[in-house]
């Protein structure tokens, strides 16, 4: 089963790659406000965690989803 | 700030306004056929009106209606449940149901409500719903309404949806899996054969959007579905009236007996009023002329090819294949504005889109055929798009 830090550890990886203004991440970092990323972004960026964990994340979540610990925390919940 | 979300909308529109451009809601002064009209003051062929067998203009369809207005009067001022269930409304429901081979017919009054509608309730809380990742915005809407668990699959990407339905395990054999026929922004076909092969895997139910395939694909013009010989695997199909069949209206077809259940659960159907008699007149005339008349189909498909190749030479970026949908696809927006306005210029309408009613971040030129083109308009079409590339508003970005 994984857990949560595993979940933000391929969260900050991914990130990383798109992470074109260099923010610093944490938990909080908000992925559109501060990392900017556009709907399709998020999108891609969803499909990879998805593929890499072989999960499917509904799109239900995605309203209450603004931060990387949020998203963290939604996958890890789904997937318990 | 209530209005704060709409700023960059409002700043975009003033953008286009400064440059006197309006792409959105260009007002026709005129229709002069079903290919021709004057917009914005110019007279200019119309190739962007989803208008494939260009039955809005035949003289049958314009009769019937003209004697069922007179007849049933102009509209039935209530909902189908109401007052609103004519004889014509019902008699068209038959008629699609024998049209489709399946027993299941509701008449909605417009195509965003009959996607909408069943997308929204079909599936509800503890169900799962399945779908395209480029559907288009009413089965978006729907599917966020039905209160589902939502998954979007790539693009026409069958492997992606059985990955997916493996992942639900045991729940995969209630899901919903919905497509599309033709995708309206590129005029791509959906791998039906795969996805119903996917469907025959694991179970679940397929709904199939055939509002831009209906009348375009298919032995009898029945939609992608039937091209593709998967029709015995589709258990909902729902389409449009205002497309191949030139009025307004949607419908959902279904060999399942619930379906006559399932209409008195729909919002969408239940409360709006019922299509106008003039219009469900014509609809039922139009499916008549396209059970008939096979070769509007074949001319349907000769104009697109003409455009799809010649555009094609030009070098422009166009999709993989002819589809009676041919978009031009490009990255810049200031670009793309300016040669919907030139073209325009040069006796064209075409539709401008912009993300997000494009599949990406790119801007479509996006031109939609019609059987009622003249091989003599889909050229004057290539002709205004070459005279794009002279200007050096467009390069071509392939071989000819």
């Amino acid at each position: 089963m994984t857990d949560y830090q595993e979940y933000l550890g391929f969260i900050y990886s991914v990130l990383e790659t798109q992470n074109k203004k260099h923010v610093a991440l944490s938990e909080n970092t908000d992925l559109v406000a501060d990392i900017g990323l556009s709907s399709l972004e998020v999108m891609e960026f969803i499909e990879k965690i998805e593929d890499h964990f072989d999960i499917s994340i509904p799109l239900n979540i995605l309203p209450d989803v603004n931060t990387i610990g949020e998203l963290a925390h939604k996958v890890h919940e789904l997937n318990l | 700030m209530l209005f704060d979300k709409f700023k960059e909308m409002a700043a975009f529109q003033s953008e286009l306004a400064q440059r006197g451009v309006t792409p959105f809601g260009a007002v026709t002064e005129e229709i002069i056929s079903a290919t021709e009209g004057v917009v914005q003051g110019r007279r200019v062929i119309l190739a962007g009106t989803n208008n494939y067998l260009g039955l809005s203009f035949d003289p049958r369809c314009i009769a019937a209606a003209q004697a069922a207005a007179a007849r049933w009067g102009t509209g039935t001022t209530g909902s189908r449940l109401a007052n609103g269930s004519f004889a014509e409304h019902q008699a068209l429901e038959e008629e699609i149901a024998a049209f489709y081979g399946v027993g299941q017919a509701i008449v909605f009054s417009t195509g965003y409500a009959a996607t909408m509608g069943m997308c929204s309730t079909l599936a509800g809380p503890g169900d799962v719903i399945l779908l395209d990742a480029d559907s288009h915005a009413s089965i978006y809407t729907g599917v966020k309404l039905s209160g589902a668990e939502v998954i979007r699959f790539k693009h026409s990407n069958p492997d992606d949806l059985a990955k997916r339905m493996r992942r639900l395990g045991e729940r995969a054999s209630q899901a919903l899996i919905i497509a599309e026929g033709i995708y309206s922004m590129l005029g791509d076909v959906a791998p039906l054969q795969e996805i119903a092969a996917v469907k025959r895997e694991y179970g679940g139910y397929l709904l199939v959007d055939e509002a831009h395939s209906m009348g375009a694909l298919g032995a009898t013009g029945r939609g992608a579905a039937q091209a593709a010989g998967v029709e015995a695997d589709v258990d909902f199909t729902v389409g449009t009236f205002s497309k191949s069949l030139g009025a307004i209206g949607g419908f959902c077809v279904s060999p399942h007996a619930e379906l006559q259940t399932i209409r008195y659960c729909i919002s969408a159907y239940i409360f709006t009023a019922s299509s106008s008699p003039s219009v469900i007149a014509s609809t039922r005339e139009a499916l008549r002329i396209i059970r008939s008349e096979p070769q509007l189909r074949e001319r349907l498909w000769d104009n697109a090819r003409r455009l799809y190749d010649g555009l094609k030479e030009l070098g422009l970026p166009v999709g993989p294949s002819a589809s009676p949908v041919v978009a031009v696809e490009l990255a810049d927006r200031a670009q793309t504005i300016n040669c919907w306005e030139a073209l325009l210029d040069a006796g064209v309408y075409v539709n401008l889109v912009v993300p997000p009613a494009s599949p990406s971040t790119n801007f479509l030129l996006r031109n939609s055929v019609s059987a009622a083109h003249s091989s003599e308009q889909i050229d004057r079409i290539i002709a205004a798009y070459a005279s794009l590339l002279d200007a050096g508003l467009l390069r071509p970005v392939a071989a000819a």
